[in-house]
């Protein structure tokens, strides 16, 4: 297990260099300048803009630059935020935190409605039950997160009055009520997440689940005299949630995007309503750290489904 | 399929030599095949005819609604549906129908250009990694395998965000921004297009027909064009219509994060995104805006399930 490990942190390397060279493409790409709003502002003259080009290395060749590029990225040193007026890494570290609680609660809300409706409608297929869960299934994935939380902000905040729909990092309460307060704004974007993620997981699960249900060492297991609910929870399950991992984290990089989305309506202060909002202030650094940010968020999560991989199926490790 | 092969060899009794007897009398072709099972999907069919519509409004509406999208009438600010428009209008007054019929337009003409490019991409990339073997196609499947790990729309909010003023100035800004954005959007969904093509190239290209044109000395593009890519072509036709929806719902996104097309050309996501200031007091302006790309992602992602049911040939119905 422990060799399958070390080989998965491996092959982990190569992606997230491929990732930052991208990343460093499309920056050296990009026309303008870095220092573009420097270069506009006739406050400052050219000879001090050359020595800012000549300290920052603007002016070398790309290879250099990019491997200055990267050795910064990894020791830290993300660069300073213009806009905030702070560093990089501690803006996105104040903000991670929000963004982790989002994501995972709603990957939890996910995986829990698409689990036991999945498997439920797998061993009942064309069911009155099975057709439901799979036309919900459908309308859930075909809702644009957007939409899904504006009609929640519609329904539960403006109509019924329930939940609050701007998010408040700093809550007037102690003990249970600040505890409360705080799951009470978090309820609408993790919903909104978890909803659209258990929506498509369903469909997934239930193929799988079907894959597997017809297989014969199942009809062994009945034949065996097991409980019902053994040879589903047991047998079935957990070889149907091989392929279903694999779905899951190549679904890593849509549940990203799903939270920069709903972080932006409900106005959460996690990095990808940063990621917006300095888009719109035109914070190069800041965008350039938030985007290498998620691109190693998504590697450890396929990180993650490896290890579970090796875990569901034995097999693969002594392989 | 199974009508239009001879199904067994048996022998004519009259002149004692084997003949090929068809299963059916009737020969039936795979287009008819496939329309058969598709009719079979009856949501499918009706979102088909939903979708046909939708494309149809969007296409001749604004002939008939004679009513200019940029109309500003002050009078008539926030009001709900009513006679005089049907859809309501927004915070200027101007007329909801007109402009969702406008914005409807280019939502559509995205999602069928980006899917465009998604295909044409993940075809070229996937062929050459079927046909080619070793490092070839480890590498282009090396890179399929990158892409498919990147943030996608982290990614792209960066690109436009970088390249949206230049490309501005080449091409005005309502072309450049359609040229980025199909672009970027095609170039972030053509891998699962790639790995499908590659994977039925790899079966297709043992199978004896291609056997049998590589023997009467077909140079390889005429193996790839003439016949692996025409028998590939059925789960790329899915896969395809699956990003038109992705496609229009990523534009969406972006329109609704206010960074896709510019404030006076309303798309159905920047209508949502005027719209959700105003939730408390005209909530129809939101629920059109967003309803419409529901309906036209809804559609096509059952149009996709029963174009599944009707290509796939390892579905039985």
């Amino acid at each position: 297990m422990s060799q399958y490990l070390i080989r998965r942190l491996l092959i982990a390397v190569p992606s997230l260099l491929g990732i930052s060279i991208v990343l460093f493409t499309i920056l050296a790409l990009a026309p303008g300048d870095p220092f573009g709003e420097l270069a506009m502002n006739p406050a400052v003259p050219p000879e001090v803009r050359a020595a800012l080009r000549e300290k920052f290395g603007l002016d070398d060749p790309v290879m250099v630059r990019y491997l200055r590029w990267l050795t910064a990225m990894f020791q830290g040193d993300w660069g300073f935020s213009f806009v905030s007026r702070m560093d990089v890494d501690t803006l996105i570290l104040q903000r991670l935190p929000a963004t982790l609680i989002v994501i995972g609660a709603s990957q939890v809300l996910a995986l829990l409605i698409a689990l036991p409706v999945g498997i439920y409608a797998a061993t009942r297929p064309y069911s009155i039950f099975d057709q439901v869960a799979n036309t919900l299934a459908f309308i859930g994935f075909s809702l644009p997160t957007f939409f899904t939380g504006i009609v929640f902000i519609l329904i539960f905040s403006i109509t019924l009055d329930w939940l609050p729909f701007v998010y408040q990092s700093n809550i007037n309460a102690t003990g249970l009520a600040w505890y409360w307060g705080h799951i009470k704004q978090m309820i609408m974007p993790v919903a909104v997440l978890g909803l659209f993620q258990g929506a498509s997981w369903t469909r997934f699960v239930r193929s799988a689940v079907l894959d597997v249900i017809r297989l014969d060492y199942v009809t062994t297991a009945r034949a065996k005299g097991l409980a019902e609910r053994v040879v589903v929870m047991k047998h079935i399950v957990r070889n149907a949630l091989i392929p279903v991992v694999t779905l899951v984290a190549l679904q890593m990089p849509a549940v990203f995007g799903g939270a920069i989305i709903t972080e932006q309506i409900f106005r959460v202060p996690g990095i990808g309503s940063l990621l917006i909002s300095s888009i719109l202030a035109n914070d190069t650094p800041v965008i350039m750290a938030v985007t290498f940010v998620f691109a190693c968020l998504v590697i450890l999560f396929n990180l993650i489904a490896d290890i579970l991989y090796g875990w569901l199926d034995p097999r693969i490790s002594y392989r | 399929m199974a009508g239009s092969t001879p199904a067994s060899l048996t022998v004519d009794p009259a002149t004692g030599v084997p003949v090929a007897v068809k299963a059916k009398p009737k020969r039936v072709t795979p287009g008819r095949e496939a329309w058969r099972r598709f009719r079979r999907h009856r949501l499918a069919v009706a979102s088909a005819v939903i979708l046909s519509v939708m494309i149809l409004a969007v296409l001749f509406g604004p002939l008939v609604w004679r009513v200019q999208i940029n109309e500003i009438d002050f009078s008539a600010m926030l009001e709900g549906p009513s006679l005089a428009h049907p859809l309501g209008t927004d915070d200027l007054g101007q007329d909801l129908l007109a402009r969702m019929l406008y914005g409807g337009r280019i939502s559509l003409a995205v999602g069928l250009t980006a899917m465009a490019v998604a295909v044409i991409v993940g075809t070229i990339v996937g062929a050459i990694a079927g046909v080619s073997r070793g490092s070839v196609d480890a590498g282009l499947m090396w890179l399929t395998d990158l892409f498919l790990s990147l943030p996608q729309v982290p990614l792209l909010l960066l690109i436009i965000y970088l390249f949206r003023d230049s490309l501005k100035e080449i091409a005005g800004p309502e072309v450049g921004m359609f040229i980025l954005i199909v672009v970027v959007i095609g170039g972030f969904r053509w891998m699962p297009v790639a790995r499908l093509v590659r994977a039925q190239f790899f079966s297709l290209r043992e199978k004896e027909f291609v056997e049998a044109a590589r023997a009467l000395g077909a140079s390889t593009p005429r193996q790839v064009i003439r016949h692996i890519l025409p028998n590939a072509l059925g789960p790329v036709i899915v896969a395809g219509t699956i990003d038109v929806a992705a496609a229009i719902i990523t534009e969406s996104t972006l329109s609704f994060l206010g960074l896709g097309f510019p404030p006076d050309i309303p798309t159905w996501g920047r209508i949502l995104y005027d719209a959700k200031d105003y939730l408390d007091i005209a909530p129809h302006w939101a629920m059109f805006a967003g309803g419409a790309i529901f309906l036209a992602v809804l559609t096509i992602n059952y149009i996709g399930d029963g174009l599944r049911d009707a290509l796939d040939p390892r579905r039985v119905l």
